[in-house]
C-alpha cells in the first residue's frame, strides 16, 4: 500500500535447504509479528504449524459430523421402510429387528464420513485451484521433491519489502524472491 | 544386545535389509519412481502382458455380450448349484482387494514403516480387484441395467429393499468399499501428482497430471487437513475392511444350508481375504521390482514381512478348514456329517484335497527364512495360493448347494465356456488396468517415501 506496485505483489518467498532451517526461520517470522505467512514443502514438516502459529484445523469435527449424519440415516432409513412405509414380517421377525440394521447403519457411517473427510479436506484447503501467485516464485518447481518454501504475504500489516527481505534472509534463506501476483507482471 | 553386535541386530532378530535404501535423498527417489510415468517408453515385458491382457479383455467384452443377448442360462449355474463362477468369482476377487486397505490402513495405523513403499502399489490393486468383483453381482442379476433395484429408491412398484437381508447388506458393503477406497486412493495421489506436473516436460503430460493435482502446492496448512484426513480414512476404513468380508461371510452363514451355516464364516473369510491379498499383492510387487529395478524400495524386507502375514493368516484359514470337519462331527447333524464327508470323498473331492494341498501344506515352507527372502519360490507360491484361495471358494459353494437334504434334488455344476472366457475376461481387465496405472501414476507414494526418508535420515543422527 506504500508504494503503488505493492499491490500487484502478492509476498516475499523465501527458499531453505532443509526442515530444521525452515522451522527455525517459521519461528523467527511468527516472533516478528508477522500473521499472513504460510509454507510449502514436499513432506509434512512436524511442528511447522505450530512454527507459523496456525490454528488447529476443525476437520475432525467436521468428519464427526458426518459420521453422525450417516449412522442417523441409515437408521432413519431402515426404520422408516420397514416399520411403517412397507411393514413385511419377514421369517417371524418384529418389524422394528433393530439388530439387522446395523450392518448398514455402520456401512453409512463410514460412507458419510469418508465423503467428509475428503471433501471436507480439499474444501477447507481451497483445492482444486489450478492457479496460485506462489507458482510463480522460481524454483517452486523443487517444492514437491526437496525444496522448502516459506512466503510472507504482501496484505500482512507487517510487510514492508525491505524489512522482510532482511528478515528471511537472516533466517538463512538461500534465496529471496518478491513474488507478483500475475506472471506477466514485472517485479 | 552385546557390545561388539551389529548394528542392524535389534532385540535377537536381523534386520535382513532396510525398508529403504538410506543412502537416498529426496531427489533421488522423487527421481526414481517418477521416471516410471515420466518415460514415453515401457519395458517390453510389461507391454506384452498389457497385450496379452487386451485380449483377455476381449474375451470379457464377448462374454457380457452373449450373457446381455442371452440371459444367464449360458452359464452352468441352476437347480439345485444356483452360485457358480459369479460368486466363486465375485468373492475371490474382492478378497484379494482386502489386502490393499490392510497395508493401506492397518498398518499405517500400526505404524509399520515398511507399508510405505508398497501401499500404493497395493491400493491400486484393490480398486481394480474391486472393479472386477462388483463386475459378478451386476451381470449375475442377468439385467445389469436394472441393478438400481437393489438400493432403496422410491419407485411406482412401491416396493423397498429387504433389510434384513445380508444380500442388502453387502450392496451397502460393496458400495461402500469400493468408495472409500478409491477416495483413500486418490487422496494419497493427489501430492504425487502435483510432484509430477512439476516434473513432466510434455503438455499433455504437464496438463493432465496438473489438473489431477488440483493445484496442490503443499501448504504447511493443507498438510495439517491432508494428515487429519489421511489419518481419519485410515481409521475408518480398517472396520470397513473388516466388516465388507464379514459381510460377504453373512451371505453365507445366514442360510440354512448345510456346509454355509457355521458361525465361523465371518471371521474365516476375513483371514481368507487379507491370505489371499497379500499372496496377490507378492504375484505382482516381485515381476515389477525386478523390471524396474526397484529393490532398493521393495526389498526383501517386505517380502519377508508380507510372507510372515500370509503365514499367519494361512494358519488361521487352516484352523477354518480344521473347525469346520469338527463341527460337522460334534453338532451331530447328520446333514452336516454328510456334506464334509460328501465334500471330502463325493464327486468333488479332487477340489477339497487340492484346496487342503494349496492353502494348508504348500504354505508352510513361509516358516524358513530362505524361502521368505527367495522372490522366485516367493512368486509361484503367491500363485499357489491364489489358486488355492480359489478353491476355497469353490468348494464353499459347490460342494454344499450340489447336495443338500433330499437326494431327489441333487446335481452337478460345471462351468460353461461363457463361465471361463468371462473368469479370464476379469483376470485381463485385471493387469490391463495395473499395465495402465503403472505406465501413468506414481506406482509408489513418492510424498510418503520422502517423509520416511526424512524421519529414518534424522533417526539416525543428524
Amino acid at each position: 500500500m506504500k508504494q503503488p506496485t505493492a499491490n500487484s505483489m502478492y509476498g516475499m518467498v523465501a527458499e531453505f535447504h532443509d526442515t530444521e532451517t525452515l522451522l527455525k526461520a517459521a519461528n523467527l517470522v511468527r516472533e516478528a509479528g508477522y500473521t499472513a505467512t504460510d509454507a510449502f514443502s514436499p513432506i509434512p514438516v512436524h511442528g511447522l504449524v505450530e512454527a507459523l502459529g496456525i490454528r488447529r484445523s476443525r476437520l475432525a469435527g467436521i468428519v464427526l459430523c458426518g459420521g453422525l449424519a450417516g449412522a442417523a440415516t441409515g437408521f432413519a432409513l431402515q426404520t422408516y421402510l420397514s416399520v411403517f412405509q412397507y411393514p413385511h414380517v419377514v421369517s417371524g421377525r418384529p418389524l422394528f429387528s433393530w439388530p439387522s440394521f446395523v450392518p448398514i447403519i455402520f456401512e453409512l457411517t463410514i460412507l458419510f464420513s469418508a465423503f467428509a473427510a475428503v471433501f471436507g479436506m480439499f474444501g477447507l484447503n481451497g483445492l482444486p485451484k489450478p492457479y496460485d501467485p506462489v507458482f510463480n516464485t522460481p524454483g517452486f518447481n523443487r517444492a514437491s521433491t526437496d525444496g522448502f518454501f516459506l512466503c510472507i504475504q504482501s496484505n500482512d500489516p507487517k510487510y514492508d519489502p525491505a524489512a522482510t527481505r532482511a528478515l528471511l534472509e537472516k533466517a538463512g534463506a538461500v534465496q529471496v524472491t518478491e513474488v507478483a501476483k500475475h506472471p506477466d507482471d514485472p517485479e | 544386545m552385546a557390545p561388539n553386535s551389529p548394528p542392524d541386530q535389534k532385540q535377537g532378530f536381523v534386520e535382513i535389509e532396510p525398508v529403504l535404501d538410506t543412502h537416498h535423498t529426496m531427489e533421488t527417489v522423487t527421481d526414481k519412481i517418477s521416471a516410471i510415468p515420466l518415460s514415453n517408453t515401457l519395458p517390453r515385458s510389461i507391454l506384452g502382458v498389457g497385450f496379452a491382457a487386451l485380449l483377455l479383455l476381449g474375451s470379457l467384452m464377448g462374454a457380457i455380450f452373449f450373457l446381455v443377448v442371452e440371459g444367464t442360462g449360458i452359464w452352468g449355474i441352476n437347480q439345485p448349484v444356483g452360485w457358480g463362477f459369479d460368486i466363486i468369482n465375485f468373492v475371490w476377487w474382492i478378497g484379494i482387494g482386502h489386502a490393499g486397505t490392510l497395508i493401506s490402513a492397518i498398518l499405517l495405523l500400526l505404524r509399520q514403516e515398511w507399508r510405505t513403499s508398497i501401499n500404493r502399489f497395493a491400493e491400486t490393486m484393490t480398486i481394480f480387484a474391486v472393479m472386477c468383483a462388483g463386475l459378478y453381482p451386476l451381470l449375475h442379476t442377468g439385467r445389469p441395467w436394472l441393478a438400481y433395484w437393489l438400493f432403496p429408491y422410491p419407485n411406482v412398484m412401491e416396493m423397498w429393499p429387504q433389510f434384513r437381508s445380508p444380500l442388502v447388506w453387502d450392496v451397502f458393503a460393496v458400495s461402500t468399499y469400493a468408495t472409500v477406497s478409491l477416495l483413500f486412493w486418490l487422496t494419497g495421489l493427489v501430492p504425487d501428482f502435483a510432484t509430477l506436473r512439476d516434473r513432466a516436460k510434455g503438455k499433455i503430460a504437464k496438463v493432465g497430471y496438473g489438473i489431477a493435482a488440483m493445484g496442490w502446492r503443499g501448504s504447511a496448512r493443507h498438510w495439517q487437513r491432508y494428515e487429519i484426513a489421511y489419518l481419519l480414512l485410515a481409521g475408518l476404513s480398517t472396520p470397513l475392511v473388516v466388516s465388507v468380508h464379514s459381510i460377504v461371510g453373512l451371505d453365507f452363514a445366514v442360510s440354512v444350508i448345510p456346509g454355509w451355516h457355521v458361525t465361523i464364516f465371518p471371521p474365516y473369510f476375513v483371514a481368507g481375504a487379507i491370505f489371499s491379498g497379500f499372496a496377490m499383492v507378492l504375484t505382482l510387487a516381485i515381476p515389477v521390482r525386478a523390471i524396474f529395478g526397484l529393490k532398493d524400495m521393495i526389498t526383501l524386507n517386505h517380502l519377508d514381512n508380507i510372507s510372515k502375514v500370509m503365514l499367519a493368516t494361512g494358519l488361521m484359514v487352516f484352523y477354518g478348514y480344521g473347525m469346520e470337519v469338527f463341527f460337522a462331527w460334534y453338532s451331530a447333524n447328520e446333514y452336516e456329517g454328510f456334506m464334509k464327508f460328501n465334500r471330502m470323498f463325493g464327486p468333488y473331492w479332487w477340489s477339497y484335497w487340492a484346496l487342503i494341498l494349496c492353502n494348508g501344506i504348500i504354505p508352510q515352507i513361509l516358516w524358513f527364512k530362505k524361502v521368505r527372502t527367495s522372490p522366485i519360490i516367493l512368486f509361484f507360491l503367491s500363485i499357489i495360493i491364489n489358486i488355492g484361495m480359489w478353491l476355497e471358494r469353490f468348494v464353499i459353494i459347490v460342494t454344499s448347494l450340489h447336495r443338500d437334504f433330499l437326494p431327489s434334488s441333487w446335481g452337478m455344476y460345471a462351468p460353461t465356456k461363457f463361465d471361463i472366457a468371462m473368469y479370464l475376461g476379469t483376470i485381463g481387465l485385471f493387469l490391463f488396468l495395473m499395465v495402465l496405472a503403472i505406465k501413468f501414476l506414481p506406482i509408489i507414494s513418492q510424498f510418503e517415501v520422502r517423509e520416511l526418508l526424512h524421519k529414518k535420515q534424522h533417526k539416525n543422527g543428524h
